[in-house]
């Protein structure tokens, strides 16, 4: 299973010494569970999980005109981003479809793109390449320097306070500031992936192991468990937010992701743009449906879905939600009359067809 | 772990316990664990053929599916209804309340295919590093 070729982070070392089930994911050997996916989720839901997200990509802009040329590739706003604020956003290929999602957040000094793992090399090839960089901008890809903490949970804050000076109170959410955790220089962030309250912290490689021994230190106090890459696959599905390669590829539009609320189409022209706004305009087109199973059968990416006799699409996430007391969870990319919520729609498993019917996203939805 | 010497165990982390003409089928300890937490068995039906080295079932975890080869043929005479209610006795007792079919086996002699204890006990060690 393990290939020499495969990346480390810097906290490798601490995974395995904790049992971690390692697993290749986006290049890197990454922790998939430590122990389980249910308790790790649950530790999200009600305390806290902590991951390590050190294979995403970090990309570092400098220059003049990092958000005017940002906004001639993505699809929601950069320009009108206040300092200290983050924000999620699509990157397009001309015909729309996604080239990766990501987090861009605009700090002090710099503007800090959080690209997928699996599109670490696309993307950089891409901003330096493809993509009509202006002159006077550098891009510095500091994945290798750097390691990404996430604490998600509703207790992260609790966890965290005591560590840093910063009054993480007055961090709003998809907000980061400069600061210090421990002693660790570290962009603190109000981000994440999971559908909870919670902070990532960018901070150095070499500063990694020591910070996340200290928080699993401080842990017990409010229920931190080391979570892995299964359970935020989860989380991320419980709380609708699309995975690249699953909701989301080059041939899927945000559009079809059901992310309309992120494409801003009254923005001048940007890298696919026409497309979308055709798109929109003719209607009709395939798009990600949630799913809830009737029955208890787990769907999973891949099984074929069906209206009555008629081939409606195919699943491409699959779970069951503890958050939803277990029931399976799915989304499936369906034809357009197949995706009104209520719809029932049914999924081939092993040849026998599972009922189920169309929700709309999220399935889970933390209460503030 | 050193396993039950009861039974005889396949390299895909099946074990059968023959009890004269009945057998009664499951997945083993380091098959559990490396699935994870178990949210779904799937078995044959009662009366249903089996077929040495055939699937028979399923077993589901969060994030995987797995299917159950028959470590020997033989006629389905009970299935473990509890497990398909609960699957997590799959992770808690693989080796007891955790069973998943019993059998009349029809040709006792397939076991001579079978790894016994030491010999699996081999296969692990080997997966696991």
């Amino acid at each position: 299973m393990t290939n020499a070729t495969e990346e480390r982070t810097a906290l490798y070392g601490t995974h395995v010494r904790l049992g971690a089930k390692m697993s290749p994911f986006g290049g890197f050997l990454m922790p998939i569970q430590y122990s389980g996916i249910i308790d790790e989720h649950r530790a999200v839901r009600t305390a806290v999980g902590m991951f390590d997200l050190s294979h995403m990509g970090q990309f570092v802009l400098t220059g003049e005109g990092v958000p005017e040329w940002l906004d001639t590739l993505t699809v929601n706003e950069v320009a009108t981003m206040r300092p200290g604020q983050a924000r999620y956003n699509v990157f397009t290929n001309d015909s729309g479809g996604a080239l990766d999602d990501t987090i861009i957040y605009r700090l002090p000094s710099h503007w800090l793109v959080v690209v997928n793992a699996s599109n670490s090399a696309k993307m950089w090839a891409w901003l330096n390449g493809g993509a009509g960089k202006p002159n006077g901008i550098s891009i510095d890809d500091r994945t290798a320097r750097s390691a990404l903490i996430a604490l998600q949970g509703p207790r992260s804050i609790e966890l965290l306070q005591p560590l840093t000076s910063v009054d993480l109170k007055s961090i709003k959410y998809y907000h980061a500031v400069d600061g210090v955790v421990d002693g660790v220089k570290a962009e603190i962030a109000r981000t994440g992936y999971t559908g909870e309250d919670g902070f990532e912290l960018f901070i150095a490689a070499s500063d990694a192991e020591r910070l996340w021994d200290k928080l699993t230190a401080e842990g017990p106090r409010v229920g931190l468990r080391p979570a892995g890459l299964g359970a935020r696959d989860v989380l991320r599905l419980e709380a609708g937010m699309p995975l690249y390669g699953h909701e989301l590829d080059e041939t899927i539009t945000p559009l079809q992701a059901g992310l309309d609320w992120a494409v801003k189409l009254d923005k001048p022209g940007f890298v696919g743009k026409q497309a979308l706004v055709d798109q929109r305009s003719r209607g009709g087109y395939d798009r990600i449906a949630g799913l809830i199973m009737d029955g208890r059968a787990p769907a999973r990416a891949g099984y074929q879905v069906f209206v009555g006799d008629i081939a409606a699409g195919e699943i491409r996430s699959g779970s069951p939600a503890p958050a939803l007391g277990g029931k399976n969870i799915a989304t499936a990319l369906v034809s357009s009359d197949a995706a009104a919520p209520g719809t029932e729609i049914e999924v081939e498993i092993r040849g026998q067809r599972h009922p189920a019917h169309v929700v709309t996203l999220p399935f889970y939805k933390r209460s503030r | 772990m050193a396993q039950p010497t009861d039974r005889f165990y396949t390299k895909e982390h099946e074990w059968v316990k023959i009890d004269g003409a009945r057998a009664l089928i499951g997945i083993t300890e380091h098959a559990q664990n490396a699935l994870g937490d178990i949210v779904y068995v799937e078995l044959p039906k009662i009366g249903a053929s089996l077929e040495q080295g055939k699937p028979i079932g399923v077993v589901e975890s969060v994030k995987a599916v797995s299917d159950i080869f028959a470590p020997i043929s033989g006629t389905v005479t009970e299935v473990n209804s509890s497990v398909v209610d609960d699957p997590a006795k799959v992770n808690g007792d693989p080796f007891g309340d955790g069973w998943l079919v019993k059998i009349d086996v029809a040709d006792a002699g397939q076991s001579k295919q079978l790894l016994d204890a030491a010999a699996y006990d081999v296969v692990v060690q080997a997966e696991s590093h």
